[in-house]
């Protein structure tokens, strides 16, 4: 295998400024939405207004005697797409889905015309019935093949029913997340311009080789005639990484009225077709000896997907790597509802699962009467528990010391319901994080000028993380040169194909190939005896076969979060006082920009933990509260005071750069530590999230 | 219609202004000034946030005819020439800066802030910042990037004093 590069590692690890620091606070940053070509039109996206049906006219004749309106496209007047992808096939079918699927589009001059002309467009249905509310006992529940990140749906190891009725202490309750949104601060919105047979389209992505890819398909073209541009990408959570019916809408609607089209979504629009986290149904089994060590655990999950496409979330995943026990189970069910398809949100799977699980570590922490750090401390595998593979490497147990020195821990009381300060309930509870470290194949290409600057190139996406800042970072280490002799160039189709920016891979993906590089480039400007030709000198790498030939390791980073909370005991507000957490993450590259990762995922978790709920109705088969008036995200009158810390880790077994991701991790756990605060505070268990006053008011 | 404006003390005129268009329409679309952003379009977020005649406001929930003859001044506004005001440097070196769409509003707001406060306690600066949300820092940078601009201001302020 190959070793980390540790040679001349001077910048990778150092504090640097965000590099696009000065272009976002001057407002000279770019944003899809505010690109404006020449003779541009403006598109809105028509939602159905019935959850299943059809389809039958559309009144396209008296929308285009409207002044200003350009075009009116439904299925009956849509031009064929190349495509079996159901989510994808835009104004294919005549088919209703679920309420909000873009069943017409019109284009007009002016996006106020446009907008008037998409309410008054009128639409006749024939409606059928439809299904919207996920049961765990919903008979349409099945056992999918798989489910993301291509993990099996159904694992298990000795006979976990029959230890569980033998167990001394058992623990067996079921536990519900929400929908929730990811709602980016940036909406979604596409530019489209077809030149002759090529597109370019503006489009803020966490995935522009892909997004490329897909749209070389549905068109019927090569990839090379499809032009992607996303320099900068207001937030995305997961849900800019998908390709996404708007895109294909905007991009349908240029070619049929052959002018730049904008479809820019209104924040509405977004609670509809940009993914979602489903909602889950989770019952979690703990049996145990009287000390708290696990005989056995049980995951089961279920959650919802459209009928349009099957995307199970892997629930009950992170309970196949946290704890160790002889008899255990995990399974997943999916509900094929009348509803929008779900998609990635902020550590999917992970992030739902382990409330369940955290939760239910802390119920049997009570029940065994062991404090919960040292519960967690007692069942630490010596491998991965149900892959027996070694861990790359492995700090939960440091991490949860660490936490527990930082917060203040020891001699915690805890006996819940009986700390008060005035009107407020105080408690304190804890809960472990994990996430996987993942790696997928990259290209990228570095090129030197004989000046002595760098350029860097590579289709990766900065959503905000700041991969622009610490590729530059990296590739200045392995050049041997200073950062500000490096330009990265990213976001853009153009470049070297580029993975995903999601499931906290991003960095480890193109950060190897950019060393690759790097290295290479360095070797052969060595070999020509140190002088870069007067033309320049460019190498490009591809990880393909580095990366299909790693070792096999069980590779994850763990955390701690630590959670203060205070419950007024006559309304039941509740407001976390302090969170804390301390992760193992590998090397941490950049300090100032990974502090913000962590932080900023736990005050997600927090959200999610007080807030963010997406309520279904189920009448009208909609998401009812889809502005940010009745969605609420954490605001920052909200946060009184985040930590975040992480303790050194080398491990050999990882990437060039020895780190692992860090852009999903914080909201892993945050949850259910501060679900288990307020128990300790009110003595009230809230197995529902999120915590609202009407579940503490009794 | 017609409207007047002064934007980042330039003196503008806008014709065909449709009368239900806001403010941050015109600035984005007629006027080239991208840097107020659309996220929300009802006043929820405050990412569009700009002065209007010396208070921040959403520059969504303010109709175009409104600000008829009235002062604008947007985040392109905030620096001084090539000089950046020390709300932006601090955001930057603080690490308050992320995907950076809500950041030309809370700069805004965070100017309004300090040039209002001088140096505002942290529960003023949570309050005061409560209307911008930000999706990716959970504020904590935020918070310390206010407190440095302050500072500096502060310092800056009494340097003068001192020398004049």
């Amino acid at each position: 295998m190959t070793a980390p590069v540790t040679a001349g590692r001077r910048y990778a690890g150092a504090a640097l400024d965000r590099v696009e620091g000065l272009d976002k606070v001057t407002g000279r940053a770019a944003y899809a939405a505010d690109h404006r070509p020449a003779d541009l039109v403006h598109a809105v996206a028509v939602p159905a207004t019935i959850a299943r049906g059809e389809v039958v006219q559309v009144d396209v004749d008296a929308m285009l005697k409207r002044p200003g309106v350009v075009a009116a496209i439904w299925h009956g007047n849509a031009p064929r797409l190349a495509t079996s992808d159901e989510e994808l096939a835009v104004l294919q079918s005549r088919r209703v889905a679920y309420r909000g699927q873009y069943v017409a589009v019109v284009v007009a001059e002016t996006p106020e015309d446009a907008r008037e002309a998409a309410r008054t467009l009128r639409i006749e249905y024939v409606a059928e019935e439809h299904d919207v509310i996920l049961r765990a006992d919903h008979p349409r529940a099945y056992r999918p093949e798989n489910v993301n990140a291509g993990h099996p749906s159904d694992t298990g190891q000795g006979d976990p029913d029959a230890a569980l009725a033998a167990a001394p202490v058992v623990v067996d309750e079921e536990y519900g997340t929400p929908a929730e949104h990811n709602n980016p601060m940036e909406p979604h919105a596409t530019i489209a311009d077809w030149h002759g047979d090529g597109l370019i389209v503006h489009e803020p992505s966490q995935n522009v080789s892909g997004l490329r890819a897909t749209l070389a398909s549905l068109f019927g073209m090569p990839p090379g005639h499809v032009h992607v541009v996303s320099p900068h990408v207001g937030g995305g959570f997961g849900s800019k990484a998908k390709t996404l019916p708007h895109t294909i809408l905007a991009a349908l609607t240029a070619k049929q009225v052959g002018r730049p089209v904008k479809l820019a979504l209104t924040r509405r629009q977004l609670f509809v077709a940009t993914g979602y986290r489903t909602p889950t149904v989770q019952r979690v089994r703990l049996g145990a000896e009287p000390d708290g060590r696990l005989i056995a655990i049980t995951h089961d999950a279920v959650m919802q997907s459209s009928t349009l496409s099957e995307f199970t979330e892997q629930t009950a995943v992170p309970s196949r790597v946290m704890y160790a026990a002889p008899h255990r189970r995990t399974t997943h069910r999916v509900v094929r509802l009348d509803v929008p398809t779900p998609s990635w949100m902020r550590a999917p799977g992970e992030c739902p699962g382990m409330f369940a699980l955290e939760s239910a570590m802390d119920e049997l922490a009570i029940a065994c009467g062991v404090d919960p750090v040292e519960l967690r401390v007692r069942n630490e595998p010596a491998a991965g528990p149900e892959s027996g593979l070694p861990f790359s490497s492995r700090n939960l147990v440091a991490c949860l010391r660490e936490g527990a020195r930082r917060f203040g821990w020891a001699g915690r009381d805890p006996r819940p319901g009986v700390r008060r300060r005035g009107r407020t309930l105080i408690g304190t509870g804890v809960a472990a994080s994990t996430f996987p470290a993942l790696r997928a194949p990259s290209s990228a290409t570095v090129r030197a000028e004989p000046g002595g600057r760098y350029t860097v190139r590579i289709a990766a996406a900065d959503i905000g993380t700041g991969a622009r800042t610490v590729l530059t970072q990296i590739a200045a280490d392995a050049l041997g040169t200073a950062p500000a002799a490096v330009t990265v160039e990213l976001g853009d189709s153009a470049l070297p194909p580029a993975p995903v920016a999601g499931g906290s891979m991003g960095t480890a993906s193109w950060g190897t190939a950019v060393v690759r590089a790097c290295e290479e480039l360095a070797a052969r400007l060595e070999a020509a005896g140190g002088t870069v030709p007067d033309g320049g000198l460019e190498v490009t790498a591809d990880t393909g076969r580095e990366v299909r030939a790693q070792e096999r390791y069980s590779r994850h980073a763990f955390g701690a979060q630590f959670a203060e909370v205070g419950v007024d005991a006559d309304t039941g507000e509740t407001r976390v006082l302090r969170l804390l957490g301390v992760f193992a993450a590998g090397r941490v590259l950049n300090p100032k920009t990974a502090r913000s990762q962590f932080i900023g995922g736990m005050t997600m978790g927090l959200s999610m933990a007080l807030l963010e709920e997406s309520i279904m109705d189920g009448r009208f088969g909609d998401f009812l509260n889809c502005d940010l008036a009745q969605y609420h995200i954490a605001a920052h009158a909200d946060v009184r005071d985040v930590q975040a810390y992480w303790l050194e880790e080398e491990d050999p077994h990882l990437n060039p750069m020895g780190s692992k991701g860090i852009g999903e991790i914080g909201i892993v756990g945050t949850a259910a530590a501060i679900a288990n605060a307020v128990h300790h505070a009110t003595g009230v268990r809230i197995r529902e999230l999120p915590i609202r006053l009407d579940k503490l008011v009794r | 219609m017609r409207v007047h404006l002064t934007v980042n003390g330039r003196d503008e005129t806008v014709d065909g202004v449709w009368e239900g268009e806001s403010l941050l329409y015109v600035l984005r679309e007629r006027m080239g000034l991208p840097g107020a952003k659309n996220a929300c379009e009802q006043g929820e977020c405050g990412s569009c946030t700009v002065y209007l005649d010396g208070l921040p406001v959403c520059a969504c929930l303010v109709a175009a005819g409104q600000a008829d003859g009235r002062r604008v001044r947007t985040v392109e506004g905030l620096a001084d020439g090539g000089r950046l005001h020390p709300i932006q440097e601090a955001f930057v070196e603080c690490g308050a800066v992320q995907c950076g769409f809500c950041t030309p509003g809370l700069l805004v707001q965070a100017h309004d802030l300090i040039e209002r406060v001088g140096e505002p306690s942290d529960a003023e600066i949570r309050e005061a910042l409560a209307g911008n949300l930000c999706r990716c820092t959970g504020y904590e940078k935020i918070l310390d990037a206010v407190r440095l601009a302050a500072a500096r201001r502060g310092a800056a302020r009494t340097g003068t004093e001192d020398r004049s």
